[in-house]
């Protein structure tokens, strides 16, 4: 059993994806999050344990939504994705095939997937065969923080003379040309980790990872109806964020290191009480972000207020007070009952005339 | 965002309780304005599911689709939502008035103003605007004829909402977030529920354990347009499946009244806390822009006025960019210098001082450049101790007077030396009180309250044939009207 298990306890670890890779790498520097996320924990349970249960989930009508869209596009063998994928890429694919890879010969078993996954994709890349080819949910690895994980299969791989694109389904409506920015931005981080780590496989087989597209396709609904739309989407920018990210994100020894010993976060064994302690072991680094996109939010924001830390405030609102950590030093500093540090100086005159001139208006 | 708004919400935190950001109020409130709650199904681009709507706090009429995906029903309900809306915005266009100008012309004496609680239900205003303008009322999914009507209306408000400054369709919580600084951050004050709580909490509890109370979702469902997740899985899905079997919506107009009217009773709280700000001194003029714009697209839909395309021809959308800019440019610098609240943040990125005047040349006559004759060009200097950052040569605009033009002649320490250029009178010295005088405190800012210079545009006709030459106007087809929406 290795240290991150028995952090875990009994529990199954819990499957990647690519919305938590993003969210990952949107806030890289939180201990907190990059070890309970490669220790595989349950982040919604354990804080439902701790007594802040997370503040967001899926409706059923949005899940059955993106599940008939999603069924809609690959109905009839893919017929519509072909069809947007011979007009989006402006390919004339004649003829496809279509191998669905969630489970191997009726085994679901993550490790038979992922070889089988490798060995279709080797093929593929090397046989250079001219037909189209769909490879529906492929799973892939990625190491995270110095620890391998698997994605969750959301996505389809195609390939065509050799060159391959992740194919993308999502049900939010393309209006008049024009998507809900938010959630193309998300749609293309997401797409990211999918090429990184499509890319990462390539070059563990010693294949050209220049031969995954950086444009991925987005298939979405069309104005009001339910008729499909393919958009090319590049991500060479998300691309870039994500790997830098990555490589910056604490490596978990180091997070493990510096643990004490003997934690767990079994929720079996452990009262709310203890697992809250432990997981307070953990640096977290809060920003109101994490309420859209970490299960632990709320239980990080009520630690970050009982702090007085000027991260409740938001990142921007935290830069502007000169990146002063707690609310209490940034009023010191202003009202001038607070020796402002050498590094403090200029940032403690700014704040001592806006409070001033803001004493003076309101009054 | 600034340090001042910032500095503002750390001292929220400390006290408790929001704090002002704004002395006065920035936005027009109608004696009768019109609230609606639009709720949407999770997961469809713009399926309607209820609203909240009317202009009587103490009488909201609930609208509901008992199935969101039934299109007959959805149009019923947009059928329905014209029965209140339109009333509404065509009583307003009755009345008008003389507006005295060089042609002198008619307006409306009032316009119509919706409130919607966040910018969620903007952007949901304006699909249910584009998903209906195009319906007809013949042909083959015959509409009711008030469907395409609204549809216009709410195209037209959701476009205004664009202008800053504008007061036609209005988020609540970017109304609030205007005049008051939460001890939460800006992503959270998107929360109506717990926004109110920072800026009003209830007897007995303070700021941050009222916006704790007003994040649970049963006291405080979601003010929109999504519903809250498990109020769907738990609650709608299995009333709206009542309603398939039983045919009564009984049981969905019960759910969803529950979900809209914690958020009517926000809603008209926010109304009552911002009428008790005055009014800021600008907010009657660009009041009287969206009543000229009510006016103009009023006259325009009495003449059979086509619905508004799905994409803008390339100079209607520069012309409407650089619309967009002036606005907001304008709108700035007029709530600076209506409120010094407003001012403070200029103050402190130093485009703006405030300061007392101790010494005038009154009396100063220079040839100004590209004149023969001199001309009165009086010298102030202020004392200021705010951190200025502009340098000779800025034009600047007073607080006193924001139509004369002054400009920075010099900066020496904590003294700032500007020349008067006009509005002085034809004298040969200056008019009585045209120039400030010793003892003034005064503020002058780089801010120009007209909305700077306007880039000169071709006329859409003249569209050169780089961006796609003169653009066809846009004509109703069969397709727009009998678009599905499923
Ligand atoms: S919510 Fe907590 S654990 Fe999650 S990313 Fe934010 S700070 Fe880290």
């Amino acid at each position: 059993m290795t240290r991150l298990d028995t952090l875990r306890g009994p529990a199954e670890p819990l499957d990647h994806n690519a919305r938590t890779i993003a969210a990952l790498a949107v806030n890289p520097g939180c201990d907190r999050r990059a070890l309970l996320d490669a220790a595989g924990v349950d982040k919604q349970r354990t804080a439902t344990h701790l007594g802040f249960p997370a503040p967001f989930g899926q409706s059923p009508f949005a899940i059955t939504r993106a599940k008939s869209f999603d069924a809609l596009v690959k109905a009839n063998g893919c017929a519509h994705l072909l069809r947007l994928l011979r007009s989006t890429l402006d390919l004339s694919i004649s003829e496809a095939s279509y191998s669905d890879i969630s489970d191997v010969g009726g085994n679901d078993d993550h490790q038979v997937r992922h070889t089988r996954t490798r060995a279709l994709l080797k093929r593929a890349a090397t046989d250079g065969d001219g037909a189209g080819t769909l490879f529906d949910h492929p799973l892939l690895k990625l190491t995270v923080a110095g620890h391998e994980v698997y994605l969750e299969p959301a996505v389809i791989a195609f390939q065509i003379e050799g060159r391959f694109h992740i194919v993308e389904i999502k049900s939010f409506a393309v209006i008049d040309d024009q998507a809900d920015a938010g959630q193309v931005a998300a749609a293309a981080r997401q797409s990211a980790v999918y090429v990184h780590a499509l890319r990462a496989l390539f070059t563990a087989e010693g294949l050209d990872p220049g031969r995954i597209s950086h444009n991925v396709v987005l298939v979405c609904p069309k104005d009001f109806a339910n008729h499909p739309t393919a958009t090319l989407l590049d991500v060479r920018q998300q691309l870039a964020a994500l790997e830098r990210q990555l490589s910056r994100l604490t490596r978990i020894d180091r997070i493990l290191d510096e643990l004490p010993i003997g934690i767990t976060f079994d929720l079996e064994t452990q009262s709310p009480d203890e697992v809250g302690k432990a997981v307070a072991t953990v640096g977290a680094r809060f920003a109101p972000e994490c309420l859209a996109s970490c299960e632990m939010s709320l239980f990080c924001r009520a630690e970050a207020r009982d702090r007085e830390s000027t991260d409740v405030l938001g990142r921007a609102a935290r830069d502007e007070l000169g990146g002063i950590e707690s609310i209490p030093a940034v009023l010191g500093l202003a009202d001038d009952s607070r020796p402002p540090s050498p590094e403090q100086l200029e940032i403690a005159e700014q704040l001592r005339y806006v409070r001033r001139i803001y004493t003076e208006a309101v009054a | 965002m600034s340090i001042m708004s910032s500095y503002a919400r750390a001292l929220a935190v400390q006290n408790g309780r929001a704090q002002p950001v704004a002395t006065v109020r920035h936005l027009h409130l109608s004696a009768t304005p019109m609230v609606f709650i639009p709720l949407k199904l999770a997961g469809e681009a713009a399926a309607p599911l209820a609203a909240l709507v009317g202009t009587d706090p103490a009488n909201p009429r609930l609208l509901v689709v008992p199935q969101p995906r039934n299109r007959d029903l959805r149009f019923a309900f947009m059928a329905e939502l014209a029965e209140v809306l339109l009333p509404y915005i065509e009583g307003l266009a009755g009345v008008t008035e003389t507006v005295e100008a060089k042609t002198p012309y008619e307006r409306c004496a009032d316009a119509p103003q919706l409130l919607v609680p966040n910018r969620g239900g903007i952007a949901f205003t304006k699909l249910l605007g584009r998903s209906t303008r195009f319906r007809r009322t013949d042909g083959p999914y015959p509409v009711h004829p008030s469907v395409p009507v609204l549809g216009q209306w709410l195209t037209f408000l959701s476009e205004r909402a664009e202008y800053a400054g504008s007061s036609a369709l209005v988020s609540m919580t970017d109304a609030l977030a205007l005049h008051w600084a939460t001890g939460q951050s800006s992503m959270e004050d998107a929360n109506l529920a717990t926004q109110l709580a920072w800026i009003a909490p209830p007897e007995g509890l303070d700021g941050p354990e009222a916006a704790l109370v007003a994040e649970d979702p049963l006291t405080s469902p979601p003010a929109g347009p999504e519903t809250h997740p498990d109020f769907d899985g738990q609650v709608l899905e299995y009333a709206i499946q009542a309603f398939e079997t039983s045919g009564s919506a009984a049981q969905v107009r019960e759910a969803l009244r529950s979900q809209l009217e914690p958020t009517w009773t926000l809603m008209w709280q926010g109304v009552r806390l911002l009428r008790e700000l005055p009014e800021a001194a600008t907010v009657e003029a660009r009041w009287a822009r969206d009543r000229d714009q009510f006016t103009r697209e009023t006259a325009r839909l009495a003449e059979g006025g086509f619905p508004r395309g799905r994409v803008d021809g390339a100079v209607s959308a520069a012309i409407r960019l650089a619309d967009l800019e002036s606005a907001l440019q304008a709108y700035e610098a007029q709530r600076a210098f209506d409120d010094p609240l407003v001012m403070i943040e200029h103050r402190v990125a130093g485009k703006a001082f405030s300061g007392e005047v101790v010494a005038v040349d009154a009396t100063r006559r220079i040839v100004p450049a590209g004149k023969t004759r001199a001309a009165p060009r009086p010298l102030v200097t202020i004392r200021t101790s705010d951190p200025v950052r502009l340098s000779p040569g800025r034009r600047l605009v007073s607080s006193r007077n924001r139509k004369q033009r002054t400009e920075i002649v010099d900066i020496t320490g904590d003294l700032v030396v500007i020349q008067v250029n006009d509005q002085m009178g034809r004298g040969a010295t200056p008019a009585p009180g045209s120039v400030p005088e010793v003892g003034d405190v005064v503020c002058y800012a780089e801010l120009d309250p007209s909305g700077g210079q306007r880039p000169r545009l071709p006329a859409g006709e003249d569209t050169p044939w780089t961006h796609g030459g003169p653009p066809e106007p846009y004509v109703p087809t069969d397709e727009d009207a009998q678009e599905a929406w499923s």
